[in-house]
């Protein structure tokens, strides 16, 4: 060993971030039209299934079907009841989850791949033979009342809810439950909705693991037969947003210690081709630990303690937005700030020295997020319900590697606009 | 299975590298052997501060973040009442940009007031946002006192209160890194893309050269064994009434820890569990029931917690918990419902092996409760927990002069 003093204030030699390579899965369709995709990777003896559905068309008026159907799919079929159906999974040591989302819905199960052949046939059993039993619905009501009544007591919900409210009016998108919503719930309409829309040709299963031919056969085996379509296909198409004309959403809470404040602006999503940029643009601004907005907001001031900005990508459009919990004195000094920092991507070429972290940080951050074979489908599964192919995260790099701070400028007044942006304070202001 | 190899630098560090070539990525983890539970009675909430103080700049680099994500890499940190870990995860070309911060700041901070008093704002904040401004945040604030009286896990890592954290001084700050932070009372974890080989000289280079500091010698209160029945009542602005009852557990190196896991586990894991389908399902009591413990170093906390339904009594709820509880004092769980949570267990441990961050969060967890390697021998030790020990330890746990019941009314 020398004794050599290192240099502790150089930072060492680095270098840039190349070859990422995306796994991409072998596809197969199901005579009964369901598609599989299949990712096969790793070295533990186990398997992610999921089985991904389309969501049906949104009726204001029945707004809570498309996830009370998805919640309570483990809650009883002709054959199981809900406590048999959880016994049946426990004891494999499997995991089934059931999760809703705006555009799809989905049943994941994790499962050893020696217990496939035991846990398979109660995903079969809860995809073709649901009864959502009366007593159940009455629990799920009950229990998703009281649940709510907590939620709506968080300002960073209530903020939430109000936003999206405003930006997508009365569609899956916009529309949030009430507590009275849930007693327009009936056993009847559930039963309807899951027959429409838990059809093999509006699903997709996407199988990630370590995944060998035989369970390959015994999932083909388990779902492509013994389960058929209806005669009409399900309807998948979405009512256009309507956004409101207010532009300013002020919900008092007197006794508020902070105040939740959540804003932004429809935006484009990532079928557009200024999407990998405008992504670069979001980064810089809040979409990172260093961003503008984290180093203004809570490392500058000490106003809150996180505070971030995201894009939302829908078929129906999306949103750029930011979102922070402040202290309830400084929400009005919070709000100026953002406003500088939207303004200041407007009139201010991003330094070179910044925009090379930016760069680099995403794409350790889209390496990063690659650290297994789950992660691997997750990203297909971005890319499939978009309609986009893998093609797009070669552009994506490209982009992040390239694109000039001259072109961030231009996006940036192409695309912010403070005042038109929808903003919401939930507390004092 | 971990594979690991472990090896100790001169000044005490030690080092314990994971090769895994699966992943272009490379994790470096540091756990410092310091939690809320070595704060001053006076000075609470110090530990988890400082934690946001080790972003603030080191002695020779100010600025941490920016030359991490200059070089493609995240990082975060936590605090718990026991420990303050802090990691990296980086793409494994660069790992060396990791070994030059986390030795910088290992060496010495740059204590600059600025950070101090920025840090402190944003953590009262923190405190606001986790604590004070949610329905039920303030929970373990009023519940730990309750459950211990002489140790210091009686207030949680945020601190007893605000003031505490408004109070906190540069020579506090100096004197705590002294006394925690240096080479002996950390434990350092490499993963991923990397050579046993290369760590070693990375580790020779960048950390070797650090003094060792004086060794920490935890001397704490220990919590005498609870033998009276306490209680608390709040009106708050909360939606609905909820019920906590906390009991007394082993501390997390104790072989009876796996029994009590156990039982959390068959009480509220999932929907097969006890009281999620006796009191949720069947009798409708709750709308939600948990049970679970904090595996804690030193004596832990099980905990049993449920909102009521409308029109079910504080008194009705409290007994329907203690019913259950009660069961499994009287009566021997069947195998098959043991050998159910055992498989959820065993399962659960395999699937953690599918993450680089895990392993080496656990590795290094691990070693500090003794040797690296005992992760290993987990899954084995909850297998071999019988139903009679789970008899036994329920007659010692579910004891009504071993709880601490915190209700909320609901204004």
């Amino acid at each position: 060993m020398t004794n050599k003093m290192i240099d502790r204030k150089t930072a060492p030699a680095y270098g840039a971030i190349e070859n990422i390579n995306l796994l991409k899965p072998a596809q197969t369709k199901l005579n009964n039209g369901c598609d599989v995709f299949c990712f096969n990777s790793g070295d533990q003896e186990l398997v992610r299934i999921e089985w991904i559905f389309n969501n049906l068309r949104f009726d204001p008026a029945k707004s809570l079907l498309n996830s009370a159907t998805n919640t309570m799919l483990t809650d009883g079929t002709a054959t199981l009841t809900a406590a048999e159906i959880a016994d049946k999974i426990d004891f494999y040591g499997a995991f089934l989850s059931v999760d809703y989302g705006f555009e799809q819905s989905l049943v994941t199960l994790y499962s050893l791949t020696k217990h496939l052949d035991k846990t398979l046939p109660v995903v079969k059993d809860i995809l073709t033979n649901s009864i959502f039993p009366q007593k159940e619905l009455e629990t799920f009501i009950r229990n998703q009342q009281q649940k709510l009544q907590v939620s709506l007591q968080k300002n960073d919900v209530v903020a939430r809810r109000t936003f999206n409210k405003a930006l997508y009016g009365d569609t899956i998108y916009g529309l949030t439950a009430e507590l009275d919503t849930y007693n327009t719930l009936h056993r009847d309409d559930l039963l309807t909705h899951f027959k429409q829309m838990y059809q093999p040709s509006n699903c997709t299963i996407i199988i990630a693991g370590k995944v060998e031919q035989p369970a390959l056969d015994l999932l083909a085996a388990t779902f492509g037969e013994g389960w058929d379509n209806p005669a009409t296909p399900a309807d998948i198409t979405q009512p256009e947003a309507n956004r409101a004309g207010e532009h300013f959403y002020y919900v008092e809470k007197p006794e508020a210690l902070q105040s939740a404040i959540r804003m932004g602006t429809p935006f484009i999503n990532r079928e557009h081709p200024d999407f990998p940029a405008v992504q670069v643009l979001n980064t810089v601004l809040g979409g990172y630990f260093g961003s503008r907005l984290m180093n203004n907001i809570r490392e500058d001031k000490g106003y809150t303690y996180g505070i971030g900005s995201g894009i939302t990508s829908y078929k129906q459009g999306g949103a750029l937005f930011i979102a922070t919990e402040v202290g309830a004195d400084v929400c009005k000094a919070a709000t100026v700030e953002i406003e500088k920092e939207i303004n200041l991507l407007k009139t201010e070429l991003i330094p070179g020295e910044e925009l090379s972290l930016v760069r680099n940080y995403m794409l350790g951050s889209l390496l990063g997020s690659l650290e297994n074979v789950f992660s691997h489908a997750d990203k297909f599964k971005n890319l499939y319900f978009s309609g986009i192919g893998y093609e797009y995260y070669d552009r994506y790099t490209n982009v992040v590697k390239n694109v000039t701070a001259e072109e961030l400028l231009k996006l940036a007044n192409q695309y912010l606009d403070f005042d038109e942006f929808y903003k919401v304070i939930v507390g004092k202001y | 299975m971990v594979k690991f190899n472990r090896f100790i630098l001169d000044n005490g560090l030690r080092v314990i590298v994971h090769e895994d070539n699966t992943t272009p990525m490379a994790v470096v983890n540091i756990l410092y052997d310091v939690g809320s539970r070595d704060e001053n009675p006076e000075q609470t909430g110090f530990a988890h501060l400082f934690e946001h103080l080790m972003f603030g700049g080191s002695v020779n680099i100010p600025n941490y973040d920016g030359p991490l994500q200059q070089v493609g890499g995240e990082n975060n940190a936590f605090t718990s009442n026991d420990i303050t870990n802090y990691y990296i995860t980086l793409p494994s070309a660069n790992i060396e940009t990791a070994f030059w911060l986390e030795s910088d700041r290992m060496l010495s901070l740059a204590f600059s007031e600025e950070s101090l008093e920025v840090q402190r704002k944003v953590v009262i904040e923190e405190f606001k946002q986790r604590y004070l401004n949610q329905p039920y945040g303030d929970v373990w604030l009023r519940l730990r006192p309750m459950v211990y009286k002489k140790h210091p896990y009686l207030w949680d890592t945020i601190g007893k209160n605000i003031e505490h954290i408004e109070n906190a001084k540069i020579e506090d700050v100096k004197a705590f890194f002294k006394k925690h932070y240096n080479p002996q009372n950390a434990i350092m974890v490499v993963g991923g893309d990397v050579t046993l080989e290369q760590v070693k000289e990375l580790a020779q280079k960048w950390f070797g050269p650090i003094p060792a500091g004086e060794k920490y010698y935890r001397n704490l209160p220990q919590e005498p064994e609870q033998r009276e029945e306490r209680r608390e009542t709040i009106t708050a602005k909360v939606p609905l009434n909820d019920v906590y009852i906390a009991l007394q557990m082993a501390g997390r190196r104790e072989q009876q820890f796996y029994a009590v896991e156990l039982m959390s586990d068959i009480l509220s894991r999932g929907n097969s569990s006890r009281m999620y389908r006796n009191l949720v399902k069947d009798k409708q009591l709750f709308s939600e029931v948990h049970a679970y413990v904090f595996g804690s170093l030193d004596k832990g906390m099980f905990v049993l917690e449920g909102k009521p339904t409308a029109g079910v009594t504080v008194e009705q709820a409290e007994a329907a918990l203690w019913a259950e509880v009660e069961l499994l004092k009287t009566e021997e769980v069947p195998a098959d419902e043991l050998t159910k949570v055992q498989n959820k267990t065993e399962s659960t441990m395999i699937f953690s092996e599918m993450s680089l961050l895990d392993k080496a969060m656990n590795l290094a967890y691990y070693e500090l409760l003794g040797d690296a390697d005992l992760l290993n021998y987990e899954t084995e030790k909850f297998l071999a927990v019988t139903p009679a020990q789970i008899k036994e330890e329920a007659n010692k746990l579910f004891r009504k002069d071993n709880s601490s019941t915190l209700i909320y009314l609901a204004e």
